[in-house]
């Protein structure tokens, strides 16, 4: 199931592995191919994620939607490599980073970004959000002016101002405040890829949009590629260029967007999209 | 904190005949504080219930529409007071103020059984360490003393038989199940007690699509089969409440700014923030990808509502 093996064909491909694959987009600068993770439990052992191939151009969003547990955290804790894979590659800029460790994995981390999905459990408790983000600009580097001046563009995209942000402690913030300070703190190390695992979930409709709208700045801006984790199909309509959808460790369909969400072919697909709820239809006068 | 007087209360409605409705929430007011510097959370919010009816009550985060639900499911506790407010139900009307320890005790007879509360983050409401069964048994005897741990399986068993869920449940433990499952035993604990108004506080907001659909049907038959009389359904999520409320309430500040219809509502706003609420929602459709595109190619949104700014 490579991406090579598909080719750019329109029409979609059902693969050996059952995957329905269509159109897809030029070079990657992040990919994996055959991804598996096993987990052993009692009894026994469980895949989480089911060699799983994806490629993620420059400067494109690529969402990967699905139901709660269908592995698509799990794909992004391999990729980000805060897991290790039981089998398969991961492929950034053409150097295998499968494996690699130290220097060269730190290297990785400052280019690869990621926000996630729990912004309860992404802080420190004891210090203020200001120490955490001044600790981690300090640790790469950054000189405190210059930091300064990133903390406070990057606060801004999500709508903060160091005002009301910097000196506080992480549980006197709501969860959207949480979350928008961990995608604030993501964007601080100007990333080439961010892994939004569940991003928005805690945000409002409105926060949700300026976020999503903050992505498409910087993706039009600075060249910022996206793996967009979410079980919420209208974001993924209104964000990414291509969708992969996920069930049960297995990635059952790809494409454009616009392939994907308006002429989905994989049986779950649809029943993902029939579930989604409609703003106009009315569940109560069917039921 | 300078607490305004209590309004009286008004006197019982004496007259059954009231049409249908259910509840009527009449001016509440309630503040969290206790000193100078009191925030006012909601600000003179009246609504009214139908019987069998599901009110939306639609809002941004921090615009009180929580705090509302716990002062209606008469869970309100320091900091938050209510000042002022009555909730009219059962041709009874009852103070909902909370202005000192003997009201708090005032209201125990009414919480689960007249309104019950389903509350936020109610996945983590179930212990870990014991299994459903235990839960099921606890709360019934916290209300209803006396109640034998048959007695309360017995109830659980039926009312789990009467949604077509698995008996089975009741003797896992929390981690052994799907976090839609969770929520929707959670829903059922909720309302073992035949509440006549359920209080849902964003009960479908951690849940995929999948679940949701599955919680909000199973609301539904609820509510068709009369195990509670009508619900307060508080999210931010509209898509999920245009499909399950028959009447929308958009919260903003403290005050509700529209109410009517939900289908009218949803159609044809009124009111600035519900339009801007509204525009808001990203569904999959070609007018959400088409916004999308236009903003990947630099173009600029309308400007989101914001909570805030409101104020």
């Amino acid at each position: 199931m490579t991406e090579s093996a598909t080719g750019p064909a329109a029409a979609p491909v059902d693969d050996a592995g059952g995957m329905i694959t269509r159109s897809e987009a030029g070079t990657p600068l992040l990919s994996c191919r055959d991804l598996t993770k096993t987990f052993s439990v009692a009894g026994g052992s469980i895949t989480a994620v089911d060699s799983v191939s994806l490629d993620f151009p420059a400067s494109s969003v690529l969402a990967v939607v699905g139901e709660s547990g269908s592995g698509k955290s799990t794909l992004a804790r391999m990729l980000l490599r805060l897991m290790p894979a039981t089998s398969g590659t991961i492929t950034f800029r053409d150097q295998d980073v499968t494996k690699i460790k130290g220097q060269e994995l730190r290297s990785y981390w400052s280019e690869v970004q990621a926000v996630f999905q729990d912004p309860f459990a992404s802080f420190n408790q004891f210090f203020t959000v200001g120490s955490l983000l001044r600790r981690s600009l300090k640790l790469a580097g950054v000189e405190k002016e210059e930091g300064d001046h990133l903390i406070e563009e990057c606060l801004g995209y999500v709508g903060l101002t160091p005002k009301e942000a910097l000196h506080k402690f992480p549980h006197q913030m709501s969860g959207g405040q949480r979350q928008r300070v961990m995608v604030a703190r993501a964007l601080m190390m100007r990333p080439t890829v961010l892994l939004a695992d569940e991003a928005t979930s805690m945000l409002d409709a409105s926060l949700r949009v300026n976020v999503l709208n903050v992505l498409h700045d910087l993706r039009h801006e600075l060249g910022l590629t996206v793996l967009f984790i979410t079980h919420d199909i209208g974001q993924a309509c209104y964000l990414a260029d291509r969708v992969a959808v996920m069930e049960h460790g297995v990635v059952v369909e790809r494409g454009s967007t616009e392939e994907v969400i308006f002429a989905p072919q994989a049986e779950y697909t649809k029943r993902l999209l029939a579930d989604v709820p409609d703003l106009r239809g009315s569940l109560k006068h069917h039921a | 904190m300078s607490h305004a007087t209590t309004p009286p209360a008004p006197a019982s409605a004496g007259t059954k005949d009231r049409s249908g409705l259910l509840a009527r929430v009449t001016d509440v007011r309630s503040v969290y504080g206790g000193g100078e510097q009191d925030f006012t959370a909601v600000d003179g919010v009246s609504l009214e219930l139908g019987e069998g009816e599901i009110l939306g009550l639609a809002g941004e985060s921090g615009c009180g529409k929580t705090t509302l639900g716990n002062t209606l499911a008469m869970i309100a506790a320091p900091p938050l007071y209510v000042l002022s407010g009555t909730l009219e139900i059962d041709d009874e009307v009852i103070d909902l103020s909370t202005l000192s320890p003997a009201d708090v005790k005032r209201h125990r007879p009414y919480r689960g059984s007249t309104v019950s509360m389903l509350p936020q983050g109610a996945m983590n409401a179930i212990s870990p360490t014991v299994r459903i069964r235990s839960l099921v048994h606890d709360v019934m005897r916290a209300h209803r003393t006396g109640v034998s741990k048959d007695e309360a399986l017995d109830r659980a068993r039926d009312r789990l038989k009467m949604l077509e869920m698995p008996v089975r449940v009741l003797d896992s433990y929390a981690h052994q199940l799907s976090g839609g499952m969770k929520q929707r035993v959670i829903t059922v604990i909720s309302t073992l007690l035949d509440p006549r108004l359920l209080i849902a506080d964003e009960p479908t907001s951690a849940l995929d699509v999948s679940s949701q659909r599955m919680l909000v049907e199973m609301l539904l038959a609820m509510v068709e089969q009369r195990i509670m009389s009508g619900v307060v359904f508080v999210t931010h999520d509209l898509p999920v409440l245009s499909q399950v409320s028959d009447k929308l309430a958009i919260m903003n500040a403290g005050s509700i700014v529209e109410m009517g219809p939900t289908r009218q509502l949803v159609e044809d706003p009124q009111h600035p923030y519900t339009k801007k609420l509204l525009s808001s929602v990203l569904d999959p459709t070609a007018e959400t990808r088409e916004r999308g595109r236009d903003r990947a190619r630099g173009g600029a949104p309308a400007p989101a509502p914001s909570t805030e700014e409101a104020r």
